[in-house]
């Protein structure tokens, strides 16, 4: 079997058994990233030479007989939201373009020791902030199914990439579904872990209290994987869980008998695409198969979601945002204080010339919003009615999963109210934009866990994403779930045509 | 206050100072003064995007520690908060402080003088809180460039915000506050309050009271004081204030409410305050709650055992050396006020001595002299207690009076050797009674003059003959020379 | 507590152009006055619910409490410092000139 058809699971076991090495796996995927990314953009930077070389270490060091990590010689795309200390972290912007970060993420440094090997850095809407992928300073991203369409943003490039082939796992980041519904739309797997399973040091902030890093594959099993890998206790982030990590993959294969899962009514109201509601309702019907009930649950505040996310995440944004002022680090404008010389109505010193023009060119339409919004939501007079407001009807939100979860042990239903849009179909209004989170915002907003995974495609050949949500660290539960239903269907073997991809 | 001034000065401080702790707040970069720059700088304290802040335990006891010695509540649940706004020496963009929860408020720290100088004054303290603190910002007009240059070695350095009710009276009240609360904090080992060295600021909000004929009480406009560098300094700059507040007022009956708080700072050299630019938007910091750090709770287990291994803080420290060595308030504040090294060195004398009032005197006018004149500290005096108590055991047998010890103390303490070296090299010896019985007669015979003054009864004259009692023999005692020379006047007929 | 739908106008989204430090043209102004007060009227639907028994929610964890010891941990070296900064001295950052006092108020 081919690299490129091979799970991450079988790959990595087929490492291990010597049937290939790292240096040829690796070489078939920068090969399939050469041939395809000029039509897809599903990476900023590939680094050829940095992987071939650390996939002959390890080859090297296997044949010696020396220790090697779980994931020795697998192929990993990261990102570009993740600080990589031998590659740019860029954050599809312009203000850190040739960024280079002086030391690893948490999760870059784990996946390293665990001798995973680096292909590059993903594309991504700027900052993370974004449902499409076309707010990138580096061009959009198009999806492997239909290259007029967006991958989903915002880990776009690592949805796009593994589904077109490029890279068996991608490493992706969730603030409000940027895993999940890009996972949705590109037919393929993605978890956003608890708020606090994975360590954020290193993850370039965009909304600090619902950031969250997590795997997008195939296969729940290939999450499973990685996530051994990533998750755990970092005491270098003070939101870090100091809880074990269960051992993911040996949890998988767990029957759904018993398993109670929940279904919200008002997921299925006007807005869905009827062909989406379909795939969801017989995904429902694939679980029950296998031994799950399914109940109706009401998250009360569903539809504040969004609203709520549109508040607490651009406030924090603002702030997280604020350092890039081409001070000590990223884009400087040209000649600050050329403007403020004798220049009435202008800037009040050079010093806020540079502030104001550099933070302007270095950032994209989308960014400057919501560091705006984020900024008048904070500011004197409007605090209590925008952000302390948003922060109390957060807690409900969280308290309506803690009550349904009391009744059901997973929830279930779409992750998209669509399947993949056309490039351009939404940029016109943020508003519309910023709808395309509307089944994903709650997970982060509440810290909980979910995964999205392919249940179905439409007529024209899109995939269909189902989404489960669960109590807080209950990802063994997420991943034996979807594991199950990825058991008893192949949708996520599916492969798109639209790139030329392998057949399986 | 003089019910004839017409005026009063109230004045409210806030005081910044360093925590000693070896490493930053929120990340492991050392805390040392005087490095290289940006050679004690780290993601974190960089503000490099993708860092995250953890909380220096040691830093938030020093903290707590300070807050339980001036009084304060200490709140059983405290978070911390995001103060938003652009400098260069704030890398982040914003200072991670505290808003809404403060982990203390509500102290107050009392400053009396002994000798009544002025009378005790009991300053409230509004809040304590913990926060970090920014970098340092250099401009060389000098040089003629357009640039300032930034380090950031002290971007991250813990500070305690100490902020008081606007209880002090006068510049002299607030200086001698201010030295009081150093010597708290330095005796509690939370700061070195060194103010050359940055690890201790100070702001100040000035205004002035002015009784009217019907009896309202009519208010200046609060002034706020900045980049006073020494606590002179800021004596100096509120005295100077409040006159011009006070000519303004006379000006303009100018009253508060009416303008918003002017920012003014104080430029030392010419000995006067200057208006500062008005920033419109400066104000707005956009508070919220740091989302990367969680809140902390505090127990009352916690504060117990911390009160538990507090040193004693000054205030009560006064009393107690008074009390346990039977010395006059006065002696026990000057000790105190010179800090716990001397506080131990004086304790280990006195007990040694068995005597406090005798060791305090040594204290004050040998020990304290000489490290003031040699600039030394009394953990490095060559004379460690026991030398010196051995010394004063000596004098109190009569073996030298009081002014031949000084010279010995005084060899003693650049030859660092003990008495009795110092004794033998410098020939001393006792004088035997006949000796000076003999040395007296010799007197006598060579000064008739003084012999006949003390004859008709000016008996002060006798002094006169022991400047050449001593040169005669250094060892001889002035004061039984010149008891026997009088006795033996008066034998004389 | 209700929350009635903001209309921003332009002067409303320079100031809050100058709080960000962000540069607005006179078309940017225009644009941005228009799709803010779009997203506020939208966001503000939050003033149909009554909120005034709910605590705001900070963060989704119930963690406090977490503490690292006052160990020294190696500094980045200047250079590595730097590596990124527009503009330096092999020392500092440099910044247009900063003049006057301190930033924070």
């Amino acid at each position: 079997m081919q690299p490129l058809e091979m799970s991450a699971v079988d790959l990595v076991a087929a490492l291990r058994q010597g049937d290939i090495t790292a240096v040829e796996s690796a070489t078939v995927f920068l090969d399939r990233i050469e041939a395809t990314n000029g039509s897809i953009n599903a990476f900023l930077a590939v680094d050829r030479e940095g992987a071939l070389a650390r996939a002959a270490d390890i080859d090297a060091r296997r044949k010696a007989g020396k220790p090697v990590g779980p994931l020795a010689g697998l192929p990993v795309a990261l990102k570009d939201v993740l600080c990589t200390s031998d590659m740019p972290t860029t954050c599809a912007s312009k203000m850190l373009e040739g960024f280079r970060p002086p030391y690893d993420a948490d999760v870059v440094a784990r996946l390293r020791r665990a001798d995973a090997v680096f292909l590059g850095k993903t594309n991504m809407d700027e900052f993370a902030m974004g449902g499409s992928n076309e707010n990138s300073a580096f061009g959009p991203v198009r999806n492997p199914w239909d290259l007029s369409r967006t991958p989903g943003g915002s880990s776009g490039g690592s949805a796009a990439c593994v589904a077109g082939d490029m890279a068996p796992v991608a490493i992706g980041s969730d603030t409000g579904g940027s895993i999940r519904q890009p996972a949705g739309l590109c037919g393929i797997t993605g978890l956003k872990p608890t708020y606090g399973r994975v360590s954020r040091r290193g993850l370039i902030a965009f909304a600090s209290s619902l950031d969250q890093i997590g795997p997008m594959a195939r296969s729940a099993a290939d999450c499973a994987l990685i996530m051994e890998t990533i998750a755990g206790h970092d005491p270098g982030d003070s939101t870090s869980l100091a809880v074990d990590v269960p051992r993911y993959t040996d949890l998988l294969d767990k029957p759904l008998a018993g398993v109670r899962i929940g279904r919200v009514p008002e997921h299925f109201a006007a807005g869905l695409d009827p062909e989406v509601a379909k795939g969801v309702e017989e995904a429902f019907a694939v679980l029950m198969a296998a031994g799950a009930t399914v109940h109706d649950v009401q998250l009360p505040h569903a539809k504040y979601g969004i609203p709520t996310y549109y508040l607490v995440a651009p406030c924090e944004a603002s702030s997280n945002l604020a350092r890039y002022d081409g001070a000590h680090y990223g884009h400087r404008c040209k000649d600050p204080g050329q403007r403020t010389a004798g220049h009435t109505g202008g800037f009040e010193s050079p010093l806020v010339e540079m502030y104001c023009r550099s933070r302007a060119e270095g950032f994209g339409p989308e960014v400057k919003r919501r560091i705006m919004l984020g900024t008048y939501a904070l500011s004197a007079g409007y605090y209590e009615a925008y952000y302390a407001k948003a922060l109390r009807v957060r807690r409900l939100i969280r308290q309506d999963y803690l009550d349904a979860f009391q009744t059901v042990d997973l929830i279930g239903g779409p992750v998209s109210a669509t399947p993949a849009f056309k490039l351009g179909e939404k940029t016109d209004d943020p508003l519309a934009m910023y709808l395309v989170d509307l089944y994903t915002v709650g997970t982060n907003l509440a810290g909980v866990g979910g995964i999205s995974f392919p249940c179905g495609f439409t007529k024209s050949g899109l995939p269909i994403g189902f989404q489960l949500q669960a109590p807080p660290l209950a990802e063994p539960l997420l991943l034996q779930a979807a594991d199950r239903f990825q058991r008893l269907t192949d949708w996520h073997r599916r492969r798109p045509q639209a790139v030329g991809v392998v057949k399986t | 206050m003089s019910t004839t001034a017409p005026y009063t000065t109230i004045i409210g401080l806030e005081v910044h100072v360093q925590l000693m702790t070896r490493t930053k707040l929120f990340c492991g970069c050392s805390t040392k003064f005087g490095g290289a720059p940006n050679t004690q700088v780290c993601p974190t304290c960089l503000g490099l995007p993708g860092s995250l802040p953890v909380m220096n335990r040691r830093a938030f006891d020093l903290a707590l520690r300070a807050a339980l010695a001036l009084e304060c509540t200490i709140a059983p649940f405290t978070k911390w908060d995001r103060k938003n706004y652009f400098y260069p020496d704030l890398p982040k963009g914003y200072q991670i402080s505290q808003f809404d929860l403060p982990f203390s408020s509500d102290g107050f720290l009392e400053v009396v003088d002994p000798k009544g100088a002025f009378e005790p004054c009991r300053v409230g303290i509004v809040r304590v809180h913990l926060e970090e603190d920014a970098g340092k910002s250099m401009h060389d007009e000098a040089a003629g460039t357009r640039d300032s240059r930034i380090d950031l070695n002290r971007a991250g350095t813990p500070l305690c915000e100490i902020v008081t009710q606007p209880d002090l009276r006068s510049p002299q009240d607030a200086r001698a506050w201010l030295n009081e609360l150093k010597l708290l904090l330095v005796y509690l080992g939370v700061s070195d309050c060194n103010m050359q060295e940055g690890s201790l600021r100070v702001d100040a909000n000035v205004n002035l009271h002015i009784p009217q004929a019907d009896g309202r009480v009519a208010k200046t406009p609060i002034v706020e004081i900045k980049n006073m560098n020494s606590f002179r300094s800021v004596e100096r700059a509120l005295t100077y204030e409040a006159a011009r507040q006070w000519e303004d007022w006379q000006a303009t009956k100018a009253e508060m409410g009416k303008t918003p708080k002017q920012t003014r700072g104080w430029d030392d050299p010419a000995g006067i305050t200057r208006a500062q630019r008005h920033k419109e938007e400066s104000s707005d910091y956009r508070y919220f709650p740091e989302p990367d750090l969680v809140p902390v709770t505090v127990s009352q287990q916690q504060i117990a055992s911390l009160r538990g291994e507090m040193p004693e803080p000054p205030v009560s420290l006064r009393k107690t050396l008074a009390a346990k060595w039977n010395i006059p308030a006065y002696d026990a504040d000057v000790l105190v006020n010179q800090g716990r090294d001397l506080v131990d060195y004086f304790e280990d004398l006195a007990t040694r001595v068995g005597e406090g009032k005798v060791a305090s005197n040594w204290m004050q006018q040998d020990v304290l002299r000489i490290l003031n004149e040699t600039n030394g500290t009394v953990s490095e005096f060559t004379v460690r207690p026991e030398g010196l108590a051995d010394l004063i055991g000596r004098v109190k047998k009569g073996d030298f009076d009081t002014s031949r010890a000084r010279e010995i103390f005084a060899e003693m303490v650049t030859s660092g050797r003990p008495v009795d070296t110092v004794v033998a090299g410098m020939g001393i010896a006792a004088v035997s009674d006949d000796d000076v019985i003999a040395l007296c007669r010799e007197l006598l015979a060579a000064n008739p003059k003084i012999v006949a003054d003390v004859k008709s009864g000016k008996e002060q004259a006798a002094a006169g003959l022991i400047g050449q009692a001593k040169k005669k023999n250094a060892n001889v005692n002035p004061g039984k020379v010149r008891a026997v020379c009088i006795d033996l006047i008066r034998g004389m007929e | 507590m209700s929350t009635s739908p903001q209309t921003l106008t332009s002067k409303d989204v320079a100031k809050v152009g100058l709080l960000s430090r962000l540069a607005l043209s006179e078309a940017d102004l225009e644009r941005m006055t228009g799709e803010l007060s779009k997203i506020v009227g939208f966001v503000s639907m939050l003033g149909e619910l009554d909120t005034a028994d709910v605590a705001p929610l900070a963060h989704p964890l119930d963690t406090q409490n977490v503490f690292r010891d006052d160990v020294p941990v190696a500094s980045l070296s200047t250079p590595e410092a730097l590596q990124s900064a527009p503009r330096h001295d092999g020392s500092c950052f440099l910044v247009p000139a900063v003049l006057g006092d301190s930033g924070a108020a």
